[in-house]
């Protein structure tokens, strides 16, 4: 590199006087470990660590939930397979609606992924307990059908736009060499498409079952009976306890994690794995 | 054989107001290798493109293979299953391997077992001399086996019409030959073949008949040593001084 290709007077000194962009770099990662020592060192100073150990990480109070614990965690992962196969389907019916050739279809299922995606999923949840059984004389019994529902609405809005999105991602080119041999538009779609899409999707779609397993927390709302108790049910029955401070919260949070870090290695290991199909 | 193979006549078709075809009259007799030439943006992969209606025409009508797939009825897809279709760009299906790519039209659309559906691919993928990467995928290929892969799929659909859309133009000089001595083997086994082609040599040793567009209309077409050799029209002249010679300096410039 000449001194002018660099913007510096053209003096005829050579552009190596700044710093190369090598050393910057080097420079640049230095001051990153530091501050992230410094914050580390300011958060060791600044915590009570006789506190954390009775009021966050109590032993005593943890081993109080240990009993419900494994059901808490069953249940809270039955609700969101429930919500998201809901989610699902009503999310693709919503996706092909939008895909769809006929206008009102297209203005229906974008008026509903406007809204459900604009109104919080506490509003839905609590309409849905409420308001739902009032003004349609409906009552829904089976309480996983009544959380899936109210949830699964929520999430298919949020679904319906990932799966459009990834089934636009598909080259055209894809759907014309598919139309070519002689398929129809629905094979097309089952054969050549969506399997494209799937993989596409695929990231967007564990955000999306992460999400939901969180808003389960949400169901507390629609009455719990005693066998129907979720994580977060248990973390706030134990904050309520006299002692242990707010180590039922660090459980039920442990009870996400739980189901979420094996669901996005398991998303993590699938997407490798079609992925290789596609790089060389 | 009386009938033609193709027949189109007074073929328009438009982009909302932007015409492309301004009335295109040409017709194809079985076993005709016809090559399409001329310059960017004049139909040629729009006239090619009706043909299997993947784009719908304005006006006009095309026979293919004796049913009118201008009729709004038609039932495209039982056509198209005997038409194949060449892209530039291959369009191999990315998730499938080479053999699933050849089988798979076959199982879907013409019911044939799996048996038989592979020892055709398998027969197709030999004769583009690829039988050895059956169980590569796509991506493991060079542009001009991907193209072959992609020749194979569509002749293992038994095809009755083959067309090519500048099959040549998306791969590295050097891969171009190999996939213009299949399409040579191709015409010579008697396949019929409408070919969009920037390749001269070829068009001029291959097809039986040349055509070339400027313009959204047929300017000139004829036997390949009239319109490439020795062409009247100015407009194709001009062209072809082009293709054949691009940093030739035209006298009138500068
Ligand atoms: N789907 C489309 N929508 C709008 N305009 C289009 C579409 N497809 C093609 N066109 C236009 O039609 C004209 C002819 O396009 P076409 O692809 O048939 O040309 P071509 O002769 O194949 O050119 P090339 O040699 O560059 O491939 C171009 O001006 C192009 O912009
Ligand atoms: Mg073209």
């Amino acid at each position: 590199m000449t001194a002018t290709s660099t913007g510096a007077p053209s003096s005829g000194a050579p552009a190596r006087t700044r710093m190369s962009p090598r050393r910057r770099a080097r420079l640049s990662r230095g001051i990153q470990y530091a501050i992230l020592l410094v914050a580390l060192l300011a958060l060791v100073l600044a915590t009570d660590w006789s506190r954390v150990g009775t009021s966050f990480f109590n032993a005593g109070a943890a081993k109080d939930m240990l009993p419900a614990f494994p059901r808490a965690v069953g249940n809270t992962l039955t609700y969101t397979l429930a919500a998201f196969a809901v989610g699902l389907s009503l999310g693709t019916v919503l996706a092909l609606m939008k895909l769809s050739s006929v206008r009102p279809y297209r203005w229906l299922a974008t008026i509903y992924i406007e809204f459900f995606r604009g109104v919080p999923a506490l509003l839905v949840v609590i309409s849905f307990g409420f308001a739902v059984p009032v003004a349609l004389g409906l009552t829904i019994d089976s309480f996983i059908v009544k959380a899936a529902l109210a949830l699964g609405m929520v999430s298919a809005a949020y679904i319906a736009e990932t799966l459009r999105a990834g089934i636009q991602a598909v080259p055209r080119g894809q759907v014309e060499a598919a139309r070519s041999l002689g398929m129809s538009q629905a094979r097309t779609l089952a054969t050549v498409v969506i399997p494209q899409a799937f993989r596409i999707v695929l990231p967007p779609m564990t955000n999306e079952f992460i999400l939901l397993t969180k808003d389960t927390s949400l169901i507390f709302l629609l009455g719990l009976t005693a066998a129907q108790f979720d994580l977060t049910y248990i973390g706030r029955d134990a904050l309520n306890s006299a002692h242990g401070g707010l180590t039922g919260l660090f459980v039920a949070g442990g009870g996400y994690l739980l189901i979420t870090i094996p669901l996005g290695l398991l998303a993590r290991w699938l997407e490798n794995r079609t992925g290789k199909a596609r790089r060389s | 054989m009386s009938t033609p193979v193709v027949e189109i006549t007074g073929l328009r078709k438009s982009f909302g107001a932007h015409e492309v075809l301004k009335g295109i009259d040409l017709e194809i007799d079985a076993g005709d290798v016809v090559c399409v030439i001329g310059p960017s943006g004049s139909g040629k992969s729009t006239l090619l493109r009706c043909v299997n209606l993947l784009e719908q025409p304005t006006a006009g009508t095309i026979t293919v293979l004796g049913t009118e797939v201008t009729d709004p009825d038609v039932d495209i897809d039982r056509v198209r299953t005997r038409v194949g279709m060449v892209f530039q760009q291959f369009n191999l299906f990315p998730h499938l391997d080479v053999l699933a790519n050849c089988t798979v039209a076959q199982r879907k659309v013409l019911h044939r077992t799996a048996e038989e559906a592979t020892s055709i691919a398998m027969a197709n993928l030999d004769r583009v001399g690829l039988a050895d990467r059956a169980h590569s995928h796509p991506t493991e290929l060079s542009g001009g086996q991907q193209q072959r892969v992609a020749i194979a799929r569509s002749l293992s659909m038994d095809p009755q019409l083959m067309l090519f859309d500048e099959p040549t133009s998306a791969l590295d000089p050097e891969l171009v030959g190999d996939v213009l001595t299949v399409m040579r083997e191709l015409a010579d086994s008697g396949m019929t073949m409408l070919v969009v082609t920037h390749e001269m040599a070829f068009a001029r040793e291959v097809a039986d008949r040349v055509v070339f567009m400027d313009d959204g209309v047929v300017v000139e077409q004829g036997a390949p040593d009239v319109v490439i050799g020795a062409p009247t029209h100015p407009r194709t002249r001009d062209f072809l001084q082009r293709v054949l010679d691009p940093t030739h300096r035209h006298p009138t410039a500068d």
